[in-house]
């Protein structure tokens, strides 16, 4: 066992990749010398060269333009985009390009390409440094979408999403980066796009990813203080989305809060209680109901704190279920 | 208000290159045919072909643009649901097409119907693009010519991309090395993709050779609306060569693109090349230029016809004579017949067929609306509806 944080798990990934397989490349902005600006990739130049650890020029539709012809030329590209909101410059190459081309090519040409993107809010950003896109991606068929949420996923989904033949979103809760766990590097991973419980609890079921996942854990560590027991999952996949697991719990607990801090409409919370309703219409006790951000731009940082989900207005949810 | 005494004057206007008229293209232009089929040459570009090469070269011309007119025909009668046609740009195409070698790969936009024809794709494939009946139509690895791109100017990125694989395998800096190509037009040079796809190649000195076909018009919208510099200029301000080619000149189309070529292959980086021509046509089938361009400005670039000059020089040259005519015409006839047949016969796709290839590993989610959607379609069984 290995104490890591995120990104340094991330990081060990990424280097595990890379020995594995010659065709993995990484490339973005300030990736190399300087290691990413979250340091995700820091000392991955010095050891694998120039070559396959490259600074890119500043503009986002040419990382993933040029990682598409990488791609066809038979390499691995990790792109990392530096923030989620710089992604969009590159959503024309992602949506139009990236995600169709294994469709229009009946299958001849296969788009292994990992996007890596820092997302979600909680460090004090300035605009544009703070977004969740999740939702954008998930729309978009072709297209897989993973995000992790503590060090041993990271360490492990990386490799898988680099591993898989289809083009993978892969996003990073960046607020998280410096948090730590034991992570035993030897471990076998089970499937990528599988949600895990990852507490187990008998009232009702927070439904999470990313940076969300610690809030609902924590969540549900203050609820059992009042008598209450809360499970919560962990989504890992946001497309494909592991439906049998989430049935699963729901079925036990009849209550669902999804809790995410995209903005709630048309959001991966919107999908995941009409399929909830669509199959246990009979069995639930109560509609499913959302925690997110506002329907709102990402406010100053200043107001970060009250456009985010935290553990009380999680709570409050629960308490709104429950009263069903 | 009053200014203060040592108020600069205003400004002078900066001084700019004339903006290109569409039937101008200036002394630079490099030609090795005149409209009028006189062989000329060029300090600095030649080609050197045989008699058979020669003959080859407008034989690509006449039935690329015999498929072109098929293609034309059959959307007018409803069997495509539409057409852009490449009228007026076969020499540009084919001179290009033909100057890449085996190893070479092509990144084409929408309308890249000559340069398909030299990478050996069936013009029916391109055709069940424009019926719908499929995204794509053949294998890109296999024709080493990408799927056409719609989007305007996306493929030139993949074409660097592609062409910064072929360094990393260090397949560059020699004559056996591979080289793309990057197709697009006047009016994808303004976009932000083709401008990150020049300063991508400039500095990883990428073995890609941009051609841009300035046809003088994006849809309605012409070229000076684009840009007030020729457009081969502008590689310089991203540190490579540029040419303008007469783009109605095979020979020449041939000559700039072979060097282009070679040179990055070579391991000398990129090259933009911009075609001048003319879009003879509408922009495609749904279009009608005469709302926006006038007739006169069409009868001036018939006279420059890419088909029309290599058939002088060849008979000039003494090169063909009245049977090879007739030998082509009937080969094109039936070449025609061919496509137009394979097109009235192309079946639609199977409805499940859209579930496949989406992803290299289906999800859930598709099977189970495959498997549903199966169910239904099955419910009609009988009904004439399958």
């Amino acid at each position: 066992m290995t104490s890591l944080t995120i990104a340094k798990a991330l990081n060990e990934g990424l280097r595990a990749a890379m020995e594995r397989d010659p065709k993995v490349l990484l490339m973005g902005e300030d990736i190399g010398k300087l290691g990413g600006v979250f340091r995700v990739t820091d000392g991955l130049q010095k050891d694998f060269g120039e070559d396959r650890v490259f600074d890119t020029p500043l503009a986002e539709s040419g990382i993933i333009g040029t990682a598409i012809g990488l791609a066809l030329r038979g390499y691995r590209p990790v792109c990392e985009i530096q923030f989620d909101g710089f992604i969009y410059p590159a959503y024309d190459q992602i949506v139009s390009q990236l995600a169709k081309i294994h469709a229009r090519s009946k299958g001849s040409v296969k788009m292994p390409v990992t996007i890596r993107v820092p997302f979600g809010g909680g460090i004090g950003a300035v605009e544009h440094h703070s977004e969740s896109p999740e939702a954008y991606f998930a729309h978009t068929a072709g297209l897989k979408v993973v995000a992790c949420s503590n060090p041993l996923d990271a360490h492990f989904m990386i490799q898988q999403a680099i591993a898989s033949d289809d083009p993978v979103m892969f996003f990073e809760p960046k607020r998280r980066y410096w948090e730590k766990a034991e992570v035993d590097v030897t471990a076998s991973p089970g499937p990528l796009w599988q949600a895990r419980v990852v507490r187990e609890g008998t009232d009702a079921t927070l439904i999470a990813y990313g940076p969300m996942v610690r809030t609902c854990l924590d969540a549900a560590t203050a609820a059992e203080q009042d008598g209450r027991s809360l499970e919560v999952v962990d989504l890992r996949s946001l497309s494909p989305l592991d439906y049998p697991t989430v049935f699963a719990s729901v079925r036990r607990t009849r209550r669902a809060v999804v809790v995410h801090e995209a903005p709630s409409f048309v959001g991966m919370g919107a999908e995941i209680a009409a399929r909830l309703s669509e199959e246990l219409y009979y069995e639930m006790e109560a509609p499913v109901l959302r925690v997110t951000g506002f329907d709102t731009p990402y406010p100053p940082s200043r107001l970060e704190e009250d456009f985010l989900p935290d553990l009380d207005r999680v709570l409050h949810a629960v308490d709104r279920s429950m009263g069903y | 208000m009053t200014l203060p005494a040592t108020a600069a004057p205003p400004a002078a206007a900066p001084e700019t290159t004339p903006v290109a008229t569409s039937t101008s293209a200036g002394p630079e232009l490099v030609q090795l045919l005149t409209p009028e089929g006189e062989r000329v040459s060029h300090p600095d570009y030649d080609v050197d072909l045989t008699d058979d090469e020669y003959r080859a070269l407008y034989r690509d011309l006449v039935l690329v643009r015999r498929i072109d007119v098929e293609a034309t025909a059959l959307q007018r009668q409803g069997e495509l649901g539409i057409w852009a046609a490449l009228l007026g740009q076969e020499a540009a195409q084919v001179g290009s097409g033909r100057a890449m070698r085996a190893q070479d790969f092509a990144f084409p936009t929408y309308r890249e119907h000559g340069v398909a024809w030299c990478r050996g794709v069936d013009p029916l494939k391109l055709l069940g693009l424009f019926r719908g009946a499929s995204n794509g139509g053949w294998d890109p690895q296999e024709k080493r010519f990408n799927l056409y791109t719609i989007v305007i100017g996306s493929q030139t990125l993949h074409a660097t991309g592609y062409a910064m694989g072929i360094v990393k395998d260090g397949a560059v800096g020699s004559d056996d090395g591979e080289a793309a190509i990057a197709y697009f037009g006047d009016g994808a040079s303004s976009q932000g993709d083709v401008n990150e796809a020049f300063v991508w190649a400039s500095v990883y000195n990428a073995p890609v050779v941009f051609f841009c076909q300035n046809n003088q018009w994006g849809i309605s919208t012409p070229t000076d609306h684009q840009t007030r510099i020729p457009l081969y200029l502008r590689a310089q301000g991203f540190g490579f060569p540029g040419v303008r080619v007469d783009g109605n000149d095979v020979l020449a189309s041939y000559a700039v693109t072979r060097k282009a070529l070679d040179d990055a292959r070579n391991g000398q980086g990129p090259t933009l090349i911009e075609a001048f021509t003319y879009r003879m046509g509408a922009h495609t089938t749904s279009d009608d230029p005469t709302r926006y361009r006038l007739a006169s400005e069409l009868e001036a670039w018939k006279l420059k016809d890419p088909l029309e000059r290599m058939r002088s020089f060849l008979y000039k040259q003494q090169l063909v004579d009245a049977d090879f005519f007739g030998q082509l015409d009937a080969d094109a006839d039936a070449l025609a017949a061919r496509i137009r047949k394979g097109c009235l016969e192309m079946p639609d796709p199977d409805p499940l067929s859209m579930f496949d290839d989406v992803y290299d590993e289906i999800t859930p989610l598709l099977e189970q609306q495959r498997a549903t959607y199966e169910a239904y379609l099955s419910g009609f069984a009988g009904e004439g509806h399958s």
